[in-house]
């Protein structure tokens, strides 16, 4: 006799489980615990917008409260997918609209989302909540003034890093003129002035309002009037910070910024004038996370400002920073647990980046709780990276960019794959790795053995050949996301490794020796995968064994797609192309 | 497979012979390791030609040697040692000098593989698969770059990155930082630069230039220019080979010689009319507003196809099909 958990109690049980993958667990359990799972998850997150239909998700669970879609590709981000490839909202806000209509979050990342979806959402969703947008395009300020008008209880309204139609900054007026229910308000992205007056205005009857990140056209003037009706905040985006010196707007700024008790991060910091920077010494030692990546501030003012942070946890930081003030990190901010360091000059051919491998080294040996690092440099050492790894076991997420392409240990000229066989062996927790520099197929071997966790592995310009492919897709028991570009590999360890490719989100490769034939070939083995050849040379005029430009394989319940521009080719939309001439081995 | 170690003078890099010369772009000069006995120029036989239109082409190849464990699949390359990569060529380190003293015989810094090795092995590899006109495509433009940016390297000084060369050609998405990043740090760098009086200051003005028929969009800084000339001859050298390419694909296979002045009758013939996106979003040939203007009101380029520019006329304000978002 089997022993049934009454669904109420196992209800219970599952309200205390938030994680999605958990949940995910325990719906494969049996299908009543799916049952009662479906029913009461309220966070939805779907990693890749074409890998189910709007309207599955809204059906199995009619309980959602918080939907987070993601579209494009990573390295969109990179310009490598071309304009109009998808990743459009309509059709999940328009499913949403009619079939759940207490949606009160909606959290989109690289997706195309229009006036007409926004306006949607604010006309469909009575309780809504929270709007985060973040790299998504296709929308103006409009429709940011119809979420602002419409949506009574908004409380979060985000747009990181989005590409808006800039229309002027009226929107800003259209939040309701009785008090806003506002917790977050970020309008970092936006170009045009907004007139301070009416962000004044918002700000004093906002009074739930925790974080603000404002736009660069804000003046330093306007900031101080805005600190002071809001010295509550605990996430503050400046806007512009610099002005002409003036001994009054400093003892102005310096005096708003110490009213501020209860600030813990703090970004936008453009154009910044180090004259100013010792107004923020006040709320330094309070600071949890700063994003210095825009200030163009030599290393002895940014030392200044950090050697006063000592609880920061997050430094997103530019070069400038230097090996020396890197050094000074180490030693001042113990409590480090993410580094980003950013190259000024974003160019192939800058050279004189100044900060080295060393600056990382600092950095690990000091900070005991570092787990995160993304770092730009010229080139690096493999006893750099050793060093690295024997010193943080810890690390979760490594992404190394050596700008060089192909820069080996430039002290012994070798492969940099002793150094990323350290990182994959000794940081067994690690989840996200991006390689670079001169590697073979050898570091591939080693990741795809030691990397057990790696779920998201990036890779450029590297490898000998499709033994790199055949290693990690091989190896790597967790992987999920693979992107890789100008890597030299071809068909054979794609093709041998498809079942692996139905056990990841998704798999990107740009500027490889993917055949055609192979696509063709994998479309047709493989009905779960949607294999899109995105290549603007229809793929008819070439011959099957001519390589093709991008490939981007995911899996799928929703089948094809149904919207895929002229220069994405998938099996199901030029089925007469016909069957692969390729051997089936 | 043989590859052979191929090297010219520095001065050959700006002419354009009609015939088909190899270069050396990697410094061999300066590596005393590298037997000169080894070095020989040879002229190209007529199945690379399609590559060799220009003086400025990379051609790489190392010495007999082949690592024995690893066989040649499906791929398309050969397995090799790391210090032969087979490589795509990038814009080339500044530190060549530096990076070719190593102490293998013949064999050049691992950093920077020409194209040409790639190449090599395609027209090498046995029954293997033959990518004709599209690999070429596909790889040849950062082909064109290596020369260019070599040739800058040389011709300038070396000065603090502020230095801007004649035409900074650029990978697409190399190093990976987001657009919204770029641009925000190319106009604020450029503001910190200026006495902070409110002056813009002029920083670099990156717009993508696609052409009809290419793989992939390039990317130029028109503060780099100063005139039309000047861009114009830029996006010649830039797309160059896609023109070739192209004609290779309608002709033998891409085996066809193509000189110089057929080169240039394509671009500057009626196959080719310079097109550019304005702020409304309308297409306009370039070519009739002042330069200045241009620069400020010009959000894309694109090569287009003579034929189907017509009805663009200057000042037209046909939207011509582009594939812009949603």
């Amino acid at each position: 006799m089997a022993l049934r958990l009454p669904s109420k109690v196992l209800k219970h049980i599952l309200s205390f489980i938030d994680s999605n993958e958990d949940r995910n667990s325990v719906s494969l359990v049996c299908k009543s615990w799916f049952e009662t799972e479906r029913k009461t998850r309220k966070r939805v997150f779907v990693g890749n917008c074409y890998a189910v239909t709007p309207a599955a998700v809204a059906r199995r669970f009619p309980e959602m409260r918080s939907l987070t879609l993601k579209g494009k590709p990573h390295f969109a981000d990179y310009n490598l997918v071309p304009d109009g490839w998808g990743g459009y909202a309509c059709p999940w806000i328009e499913a949403m609209a009619a079939k759940s209509p207490s949606l009160e979050e909606i959290r989109l990342k690289r997706m195309v989302v229009t006036d007409e979806c926004l306006e949607r959402i604010a006309a469909s969703f009575k309780d809504f909540k929270v709007l985060v947008l973040t790299s998504c395009e296709g929308f103006s300020t409009d429709g940011i003034a119809a979420i602002a008008s419409t949506c009574r209880n908004l409380r979060v309204l985000e747009l990181r890093e989005c590409i808006v139609e800039d229309l002027g900054g009226d929107w800003l007026s259209y939040f309701p003129e009785t008090s806003t229910s506002l917790v977050s308000l970020d309008f970092s992205c936006l170009d045009s002035e907004v007139k301070i007056s009416d962000l004044e205005r918002l700000v004093s009857r906002s009074p739930n309002l925790k974080s603000l990140k404002l736009n660069p056209a804000v003046t330093l003037d306007g900031l101080v009037s805005i600190l002071r009706r809001a010295p509550q905040l605990t996430e503050l985006g400046t806007g512009s910070f610099a002005a002409e010196l003036k001994p009054e707007a400093f003892t102005k700024l310096s005096k708003a910024f110490s009213n501020c008790k209860q600030l813990q991060s703090l970004s936008g910091l453009w154009d910044v004038l180090p004259e100013y920077l010792p107004a923020l010494y006040s709320v330094c030692p309070g600071l949890t996370s700063l994003n210095l990546s825009y200030a163009t501030v030599r290393m002895p003012d940014l030392v200044e400002l950090l050697r006063r942070c000592s609880k920061l946890q997050k430094l997103w930081v530019m070069d400038l920073i230097e090996d020396k003030g890197l050094e000074a990190v180490a030693s001042y901010c113990k409590e480090l647990r993410e580094l980003r360091v950013f190259p000024s000059e974003p160019d192939l051919d800058a050279t004189n980046i100044p900060v080295t491998e060393q600056g990382l080294v600092y950095v690990s040996k000091g900070c005991r709780k570092l787990e995160s690092v993304l770092y730009f440099c010229v080139q690096f050492t493999n006893a750099a990276l050793i060093t690295i790894a024997r010193k943080r076991p810890n690390l979760k997420c490594f992404r190394l960019c050596v700008i060089e392409p192909f820069a080996p240990d430039y002290k012994t000229n070798e492969p940099l794959d002793k150094g990323f066989k350290a990182i994959a062996e000794g940081c067994k927790d690690l989840r996200r790795l991006s390689v670079s520099g001169l590697l073979s197929d050898k570091a591939f071997k080693y990741i795809g053995k030691h990397a057990k966790k790696v779920r998201m592995l990036s890779i450029a310009f590297a490898g000998d050949s499709d033994l790199m492919l055949h290693h990690l897709l091989s190896g790597c028991q967790s992987l999920k996301k693979l992107e890789i570009r100008d890597c030299p590999f071809g068909d054979t360890a794609l093709l041998e490794n498809a079942a692996k490719l139905e056990t990841m989100r998704s798999l990107w490769m740009s500027s490889c020796f993917v055949s055609f034939g192979a696509c063709k070939l994998l479309s047709q083995k493989m009905p779960r995968l949607n294999v899109e050849v995105i290549d603007e040379h229809p793929p008819k005029t070439r011959p099957e064994s001519s390589p093709v430009e991008r490939i981007y394989i995911y899996r799928t319940v929703a089948g094809p797609r149904m919207d895929t521009p002229e220069f994405v080719w998938t099996l199901h939309k030029n089925p007469e192309i016909g069957v692969s001439k390729l051997a089936i081995k | 497979m043989s590859y052979r170690l191929l090297s010219v003078d520095k001065e050959e890099l700006d002419i354009s012979p009609p015939g088909l010369k190899e270069r050396n772009y990697l410094g061999l000069s300066d590596c005393s390791s590298v037997d000169s006995s080894t070095i020989h120029n040879r002229v190209q036989d007529g199945e690379k030609s399609n590559l060799n239109f220009k003086a400025t082409e990379l051609r790489l190849g190392l010495p007999e040697s082949q690592s024995p464990e690893r066989e040649t699949d499906f791929g398309l390359l050969s397995p090799r040692t790391p210090d032969e990569k087979l490589l795509f060529p990038l814009l080339p380190s500044k530190d060549i000098a530096a990076s070719a003293t190593i102490g293998h015989k013949n064999v050049v810094s691992g950093n920077k593989r020409g194209f040409a090795d790639t190449w090599d092995e395609f027209s090498s590899v046995k029954g293997s698969v033959r990518p004709g006109g599209g690999i070429n495509m596909m790889l040849s433009p950062k082909i064109k770059d290596v020369p260019k940016s070599i040739q800058e390297e040389r011709s300038h000084a070396k000065g603090g990155s502020n230095n801007a060369p004649a035409a900074k050609a650029q990978v697409v998405g190399w190093p990976p930082i987001r657009s919204y990043r770029k641009n925000t740090m190319a106009s604020s760098t450029s503001k910190n630069t200026d006495e902070v009086d409110g002056k813009p200051g002029l920083g670099a003005l990156f717009v993508k230039v696609s052409m009809d028929g290419a793989p992939y969009l390039r990317k130029v800084d028109l503060r780099t220019y100063t005139c039309y000339q000047q861009l114009s001859s830029a996006l010649e050298k830039m797309f160059s080979c896609f023109t070739l390419g192209q004609c290779g694909l309608h002709g033998a296979q891409g085996r066809e010689r193509m000189s110089e002045t057929k080169l240039k009758d394509l671009l500057h013939g009626s196959e080719f009319v310079l097109t550019y996106e304005d702020k409304d979003g309308d297409w306009m040939l370039v070519g009739d507003v002042p330069w200045e203007i241009f620069t400020e009101t010009c959000q894309k380029l694109k090569i287009m196809k003579g034929s189907d520019s017509i009805g663009l006329a200057p000042g037209a304000v046909e939207k011509s099909k582009n594939k812009d978002r949603v």
